[in-house]
C-alpha cells in the first residue's frame, strides 16, 4: 500500500505510473499470443525449424514443408487467433454491458443463434463461404434482439436477460443437434464443430472474412468505448454523464454479435472462450483500465492453447472446444457457488 | 441585467412509469445560483421530478426547459455539459480507483480521440480538493466507507463541472455527521461557484437547515414553496406529512425545526385537543 497523494502531481505522475503498467500488460499479452502461435506454426505432430516457417511464409516453396505450414499450420493459427480476438472481445462487452460474468454470448443466445444458422445454411440450404457468416450474424443478432425483446421491462435487468438467453439458448441448441442428427452425410468431426467449436479444417480463405468482421465490428465497438466504460456506473449515471443509453446499447450489441456471429460461423461455437476472456483479463489488469484489449488477447491466447492442448498434449485429439469447456465450466460453477454465498441475485 | 447562469424551470410537467401517472401539471422555477431542497412524502414524485429534470424520464406532458429551450429536446452532451446529476444507487466499477471514477466525470468533455486535456486534469484536481478525497485517490472505490463513497461520487458530478447539480437523496443510508458532512460540501460549492444545487432530501430538518428555496411535493404537484420559514409551517407538515408537529426555531440556524407529535410520550398540559392529529 502506498502513501496517500497528497498533490494533484505526484496523483498526476502515479497515474502516468499505473497506465505504463497497463501499456506492459498489454504488450506482454500480446507477447504471450504472438508465443503460441508461434508454437502452433513450428511444433506439432513434427518440429519444424523457424527458420524454415519464415522461408515458407515469406512465398518460398520448401519441399514437405510448405503444405505442412502453409496449408495446415497457417490457417489455423491466424483462424485460432482471429476467432479467439472475436469471442474475447464480443464477450466482454456483453458482460461489461450487463454488469455480470454470467452474461456471457455463450448463455445469452447469441453463440448458439449464429451455430443453428450457420448449421442450418449449411445443411439445408447448401450454402457455403461467407454468405454462411453473413448467416451467422444475422441470426445471432435476431436471437440477441429476441432475448433483449423478451427481457425488456421498465429497461433491461441483468438476470432477467440472461435467463431469457438461457431458455432461447437451449431451443436454438436443439434446433442444431437437430439438424446435424438429420444430415446423413455428416462426419462426427463436423458435427462437433457445430456443438462444440473447432478450428480442425480451417482453411486460407476464412482468414480475411474474418479480419474483416474483426477490424469492422472491432472498429464499431472503438467508436463507443467510452461510453461502455460510462455504462458501468450504471444507466442513469451513464445518462448524466451525456451517453445515449438506448443508442449506445444498440450500438454495442450489433458490435458484439457480429465478433460473436462471425467468427461461430467459421469456427462453431467454441465453448466458454467469451465467457472466460473478460474475467481472466479484468484480473490481470486489475481495477484500472479498460479490460476490451486484454480480454481480446486472452480469448485469442486462449483459442490457441486449448487447440494445442486439444491437438498434441493428450492422449486422443479433441476439437478445441472440448478443451476451452473443460476450463470454462469449473469457473462458471464457482461464480454460481460465489454468488450465492453472497446472497445476492444474480 | 442578464444572469450568466443557466436556468431551468419544469412547466405543467406531468411524468410517471407506464399507466401511472405521478406528476400531474407540475410548475417549478428553480432559482439560478441557490439551493433548492426539494421534500415530500413518499409517492409524493419527488424523485420522478429530479429523474425527468434530469432527463432521465421522458415527461408525458409539460416541458422541462433549461434557458427557455426543452431539455428533452437538447443533445445529451450538450446537456451534460450544463446539467450534471448524481443518481440515487450509482454503481462503482469493481475494484476502480477513486483517481479513475472521478475522472470519468469529464466523460461528455471529451471527444472520440481527443486526449486528456489540462484543463480536464484541472477539473479532477479540483474535484478531489474541494471533496477532500484527493488523499483516496488511490484506494479503490468499493474499500471505502458509506461517507468517503458518498464523496467521491459528489467529486465525479463536480468534475463535470455543470452550472446546475442535481442530486437524488445524495443523504440516504449516510451516518449523521456524513450527511452534514454531504449538504455542507453542497453549500460550498454553491457559495464558491455559483453553482446551482437541486437536492432532493427525505429530511425535513435537514432540508429547512440547508435550503435557500424549500419545495413542498404533494400529489403530484408543489404544494408549497418559498424559504423554509414559509413552508415548513405545521399546515404544511399537516397537508403534506399528515402528521401534526410543532415548528420551533433552531437556535443555531435560526432556521425552522419540525418536531413531531405521535400519540405517546407527552407531557400533561400538552394534550391534543379533542380530534387533533387524527384523520
Amino acid at each position: 500500500m502506498t502513501a496517500p497523494a497528497h498533490s494533484i502531481e505526484t496523483l498526476a505522475a502515479r497515474r502516468r505510473r499505473r497506465t505504463s503498467r497497463h501499456r506492459l500488460t498489454l504488450g506482454i499479452l500480446a507477447g504471450l499470443v504472438f508465443a503460441l502461435f508461434t508454437l502452433t506454426m513450428v511444433l506439432g505432430q513434427s518440429y519444424t525449424p523457424l527458420t524454415t516457417v519464415i522461408r515458407v511464409l515469406m512465398g518460398e516453396n520448401v519441399e514437405g514443408a510448405s503444405f505442412l505450414i502453409g496449408t495446415l499450420r497457417l490457417p489455423r493459427a491466424l483462424v485460432s487467433v482471429l476467432a479467439g480476438l472475436c469471442f474475447g472481445l464480443g464477450g466482454v462487452v456483453f458482460q461489461i454491458m450487463l454488469r455480470n460474468p454470467l452474461a456471457s454470448p455463450d448463455f445469452i443466445g447469441i453463440t448458439w443463434g449464429a451455430s443453428a444458422a450457420a448449421v442450418f445454411s449449411i445443411v439445408v440450404l447448401s450454402l457455403s463461404g461467407p454468405p454462411v457468416s453473413i448467416v451467422a450474424v444475422v441470426a445471432g443478432l435476431l436471437a440477441a434482439l429476441l432475448v433483449y425483446g423478451l427481457a425488456a421491462r421498465n429497461g433491461v435487468a441483468g438476470a432477467r436477460f440472461i435467463l431469457v438467453g438461457i431458455g432461447i439458448s437451449a431451443m436454438l441448441r436443439s434446433v442444431t443437434s437437430y439438424i446435424l442428427a438429420s444430415a446423413p452425410a455428416w462426419s462426427l468431426q463436423d458435427a462437433l464443430r457445430w456443438l462444440t467449436g473447432s478450428v480442425n479444417g480451417a482453411q486460407i480463405s476464412d482468414v480475411l472474412p474474418l479480419l474483416l468482421a474483426f477490424t469492422l465490428f472491432g472498429g464499431l465497438l472503438f467508436t463507443q468505448r467510452r461510453d461502455l466504460e460510462a455504462l458501468r456506473m450504471g444507466d442513469d449515471t451513464a445518462a448524466a454523464l451525456g451517453v445515449k443509453v438506448a443508442r449506445t446499447r444498440i450500438l454495442l450489441i450489433i458490435a458484439a454479435v457480429g465478433l460473436i456471429g462471425s467468427a461461430t460461423a467459421i469456427t462453431g461455437p467454441i465453448a466458454f472462450v467469451s465467457f472466460l476472456a473478460g474475467p481472466i483479463a479484468a484480473r490481470i489488469v486489475g481495477g484500472g483500465g479498460s479490460v476490451l484489449i486484454p480480454a481480446a488477447l486472452v480469448g485469442a491466447a486462449l483459442v490457441l492453447a486449448s487447440d494445442y492442448t486439444g491437438q498434441f498434449l493428450l492422449p486422443t485429439r479433441y476439437p478445441v472446444g472440448v478443451i476451452s469447456g473443460v476450463l470454462g465450466a469449473p469457473y462458471l460453477l464457482y461464480l454460481i457457488v460465489r454468488i450465492n454465498r453472497k446472497g445476492r441475485s444474480l | 441585467m442578464t444572469d450568466p447562469r443557466h436556468i431551468l424551470s419544469v412547466t405543467q410537467l406531468s411524468a410517471g412509469y407506464g399507466e401511472i401517472e405521478i406528476l400531474k401539471t407540475l410548475d417549478l422555477d428553480v432559482p439560478p445560483g441557490k439551493i433548492t431542497v426539494i421534500v415530500g412524502a413518499n409517492a409524493s414524485g419527488k424523485s420522478t421530478l429530479l429523474r425527468t429534470m434530469s432527463r432521465l424520464l421522458s415527461p408525458t406532458a409539460g416541458q422541462v426547459l433549461l434557458d427557455g429551450k426543452s431539455i428533452h429536446h437538447t443533445p445529451t452532451r450538450e446537456l451534460a455539459r450544463k446539467l450534471g446529476l448524481l443518481p440515487q444507487s450509482p454503481i462503482a466499477p469493481e475494484g476502480i480507483l477513486v483517481d479513475d471514477l472521478v475522472r470519468r466525470g469529464r466523460h461528455p468533455h471529451r471527444g472520440l480521440l481527443s486526449s486528456w486535456t489540462r484543463k480536464d486534469e484541472e477539473a479532477v484536481e479540483h474535484a478531489l480538493t474541494a471533496t477532500r478525497t484527493l488523499d483516496l485517490a488511490e484506494r479503490p472505490v468499493d474499500e471505502l466507507s458509506g461517507g468517503q463513497r458518498q464523496r467521491v461520487w459528489v467529486a465525479m458530478a463536480l468534475a463535470q463541472q455543470t452550472d446546475i447539480l442535481l442530486l437524488d437523496e445524495p443523504t440516504t443510508f449516510l451516518d449523521i455527521n456524513h450527511q452534514v458532512e454531504i449538504l455542507d460540501l453542497m453549500v460550498d460549492l454553491n457559495r464558491a461557484r455559483g453553482t446551482t444545487v437541486v437536492m432532493v432530501l427525505h429530511d425535513l430538518n435537514l432540508g429547512a437547515r440547508y435550503a435557500d428555496h424549500l419545495v413542498a411535493l404533494a400529489g403530484g404537484k408543489v404544494h408549497v414553496s418559498g424559504t423554509p420559514e414559509d413552508v415548513l409551517t405545521e399546515d404544511t407538515v399537516r397537508s403534506v406529512f399528515g402528521l401534526e408537529s410543532r415548528i420551533l426555531t433552531d437556535p443555531t440556524s435560526g432556521r425552522p425545526i419540525m418536531v413531531p407529535i405521535g400519540r405517546h410520550g407527552m407531557l400533561d398540559g400538552h394534550r391534543l385537543a379533542e380530534g387533533e392529529g387524527h384523520e
